[in-house]
């Protein structure tokens, strides 16, 4: 399905659309009082890019770094250079594991190198257990936000959902399971309690790992995170190369922007620290703790002209805020990462042909960059996205046409007169049957509003005009004796 | 875009700068700043007529002064980033940028005016461009000169900072979404009870105006310059 395909779809799904319309008021609200009752919340941000370009321009050393230490802690680290490879290291690991069920907690990551697949290709059970991703993977759905996957439904879809999966509870309508948001809460919890307890395996995300000490840091709201990463006999925690942080006191940082701009709170319900599988005197933890250091093609963006997207933490306030996003939701970009944030990855990662058309889905209005705690110039990188993008596609023909032939005439004068009068001609012409519709390309402009026309005298023309005018009242002034300045 | 759709904006601009004292001359072999292209990704076609842009008004002294906030943010970040790698030509474009003034900007911060003795008898809100708003970080220029016009009631518009859809050829490429935002924006102009919805910019003039009409809604889009001229009245 093409990007003008899929946006169709959106627009014309009002379910979807109340859904969007929810989420844009109430996420910015929230994040909005959260941001501006943190005190010099400007520096802060400040701060935070300077933490993750330090992180980012020295990040081979960093990762070093981590390995040293999460290895010193008893944990093992693996590096991924692709979604294959990634893939193929978990599976390795689950094997060994002697794992059938494998539970899962929230982590983008995975569903970039797609995982899930991987894993049921090879007989592995693998139960998602974020309460959204739950929710999704009950519907064979997939995410459509990259913090609140399952943004796009309602309660009602969500009970229609338990209600069909996991059945009614006894003595409850399907009425009252709509509105009962305990109740579908709680038939979540049952069903994934079994997941927890029976798991060989638990795979999570990472949203900062500290080079300083291995140190793990996973946010959530919801505990599974920390069911997952300590119940399971094996723990394996996959992350995105670039989401590495030099020192303790720099989480602390990012993790004062991370949650005010993801959900509007001052901290997650959860930050857990994972420092290491269970130590000789501790009573739990999981025996063996796996990072998986995944590459899938970031280190190919550094020092490229989209390296400044690396700096993301993955909060979604870009997502929120964009108007674009707004109306066609995150299913619209067809990629696991959607949004403005996710028109500049998803090309970066997953290849610029295929993927680089998602930077025309911005009107460049710039909330996203005014609203990213690491203040990451979105737009200017949208531009660049698109001067890859046609790189690497040689570009649609009629706008390639159309822009050189406007860049020559706009470089020369006579032509940008004869264009004007050639164009108020056609415009003019074209308004002779009824009301002005603009042909081709530019047709959609008239689908959804009037277009003026084009003036039968321009404003240079007018000021031309004038300019005579004053002169020929000077030399007559001149003649007549009188002298006076215009 | 003034000068071929609204030359009106270009008049009323004159006419406010002169009723200052300011002496306007207008280059007449300027064109475009090259945005339409720069923003489509099209950077060696842009680089092309931004270079004539330099040639035309490298030439020129004192302020250059415009009527759309995006053509000035284009100027002050668009060229810097077209030019980044020609120390001479941006060296031109630094020292063009530092001159270059969106008009609310060049009255309030340089002639410190901002009654200008215009009337407007009736109810006005206003839509803060993008590039005015995130591209300039000019927010509060226009709201100041319109604050003191005279006979006017400035009401707030809800969803201001919202983009009207506009975002140049992303109105014809993804026409579905640019649509839906522009008809968002003038449900909020009808409900603000506003005559007219001033802006900086011509291009969001364009699109919203075209919508109010599509839509038969009473209130009209207009440009800041026109309300200061006095050319327009409720
Ligand atoms: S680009 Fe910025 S706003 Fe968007 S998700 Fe990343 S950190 Fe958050």
């Amino acid at each position: 399905m093409t990007l003008n395909a899929r946006i169709e779809l959106a627009l014309h799904n009002p379910h979807l659309q109340r859904a969007l319309d929810a989420n844009y008021t109430r996420s910015l609200e929230k994040r909005d009082l959260a941001m501006g009752a943190l005190p010099n919340s400007a520096l802060v941000r400040d701060r935070a890019r300077a933490i993750r370009l330090e992180a980012l321009r020295n990040l081979d050393q960093y990762l070093v770094q981590l390995e040293a230490q999460v290895t010193a802690r008893g944990g093992v680290v693996h590096w991924a250079a692709n979604a294959q490879d990634a893939g193929e290291i978990v599976a390795r690991i689950a094997k060994a594991a002697r794992a059938r069920l494998v539970a899962k907690s929230k982590s983008m990551v995975s569903e970039e190198i797609h995982l899930n697949k991987r894993l049921q290709a090879d007989g592995f059970e693998v139960v998602e257990t974020d309460l959204g991703e739950y929710i999704l993977q009950l519907r064979g759905d997939v995410p459509s936000h990259i913090v609140a996957p399952a943004i796009h439904l309602t309660r009602a879809d969500v009970a229609k959902t338990f209600e069909e999966k996991l059945g009614l509870p006894a003595g409850v309508t399907p009425e009252q399971l709509a509105t009962d948001i305990p109740l579908l809460t709680s038939m979540a919890r049952k069903a994934l309690r079994t997941v927890f307890v029976g798991a060989g395996v638990g795979i999570s995300g990472v949203n900062f790992a500290v080079a300083e000490t291995g140190a793990l840091c996973l946010v959530s709201n919801e505990g599974n995170g920390r069911l997952v990463t300590s119940l399971p006999r094996v723990h394996i925690a996959l992350m995105g190369i670039e989401r590495v942080v030099p020192t303790m006191a720099d989480l602390e940082v990012l993790l004062r922007v991370l949650s005010r701009s993801a959900t509007g709170q001052n901290i997650t319900c959860y930050t857990s620290l994972v420092c290491g599988p269970r130590r000789a005197q501790e009573p739990d933890g999981p025996e063996e703790l796996h990072l998986v250091l995944v590459d899938n093609g970031r280190a190919a963006m550094l020092g490229g002209e989209l390296a400044e997207a690396l700096l993301c933490i993955r909060c979604g306030a870009c997502l929120n805020v964009c108007p674009v996003y707004r109306e066609i939701g995150g299913h619209a970009y067809g990629s696991v990462y959607p949004g403005p944030i996710g028109a500049l990855v998803t090309p970066a990662l997953g290849g610029m042909r295929e993927f680089g058309e998602l930077a025309q889905a911005s009107s460049l209005c710039g909330a996203c960059q005014e609203v990213c705690p690491v203040r990451i110039d979105i737009p200017t990188m949208l531009i660049k996205t698109r001067s890859l993008h046609l790189a690497a596609t040689g570009g649609a023909p009629v706008w390639n046409a159309g822009i050189k032939m406007w860049s020559w005439a706009m470089r020369a004068p006579w032509m940008y007169r004869l264009g004007l009068r050639v164009a108020a001609w056609g415009a003019a012409l074209l308004a002779t049957a009824g009301p002005l519709r603009l042909p081709g390309p530019l047709a959609g402009w008239t689908d959804h509003r009037e277009f003026p026309g084009i003036a039968s005298s321009s404003f240079r023309a007018r000021w031309a005009a004038r300019q005579r005018a004053a002169a020929a009242a000077a030399r007559a002034a001149a003649k007549s004796g009188e002298r006076w300045e215009f | 875009m003034a000068d071929a759709v609204r030359p009106e904006i270009g008049e009323a601009t004159v006419a406010v700068l002169e009723a200052q004292g300011v002496k306007v001359e207008f280059p007449a072999a300027q064109t475009c700043c090259g945005q339409p292209a720069y923003n489509a990704g099209y950077r060696s076609e842009a680089r092309a007529v931004a270079a004539h842009f330099l040639n035309v008004f490298d030439a020129t002294s004192g302020p250059v002064v415009t009527p759309s906030g995006s053509c000035a943010a284009m100027v002050h970040h668009g060229f810097a980033d077209l030019f980044g790698n020609d120390p001479v030509q941006l060296r031109r474009a630094q020292a063009v940028a530092a001159r270059t003034r969106e008009l609310s900007q060049f009255l309030v911060h340089d002639l410190k005016v901002t009654n200008v003795g215009a009337r407007f008898n009736g109810r006005i809100t206003y839509h803060p461009s993008c590039h005015q708003l995130r591209g300039l970080g000019e927010g509060t220029a226009p709201l100041a000169l319109l604050a003191q016009v005279a006979g006017a009631e400035l009401v707030p518009l809800a969803g201001a900072e919202e983009c009207c859809g506009f975002g140049g050829l992303f109105s014809v490429k993804l026409p579905q979404v640019s649509g839906e935002m522009v008809a968002r924006k003038t449900a909020n102009i009808d409900a603000s009870g506003a005559a007219v919805c001033v802006t900086c910019d011509p291009g969001c003039l364009m699109n919203i105006a075209g919508r109010l009409q599509r839509e038969q809604k009473a209130a009209r889009c207009v440009h800041l310059a026109e309300v200061l001229a006095g050319s327009v009245q409720a």
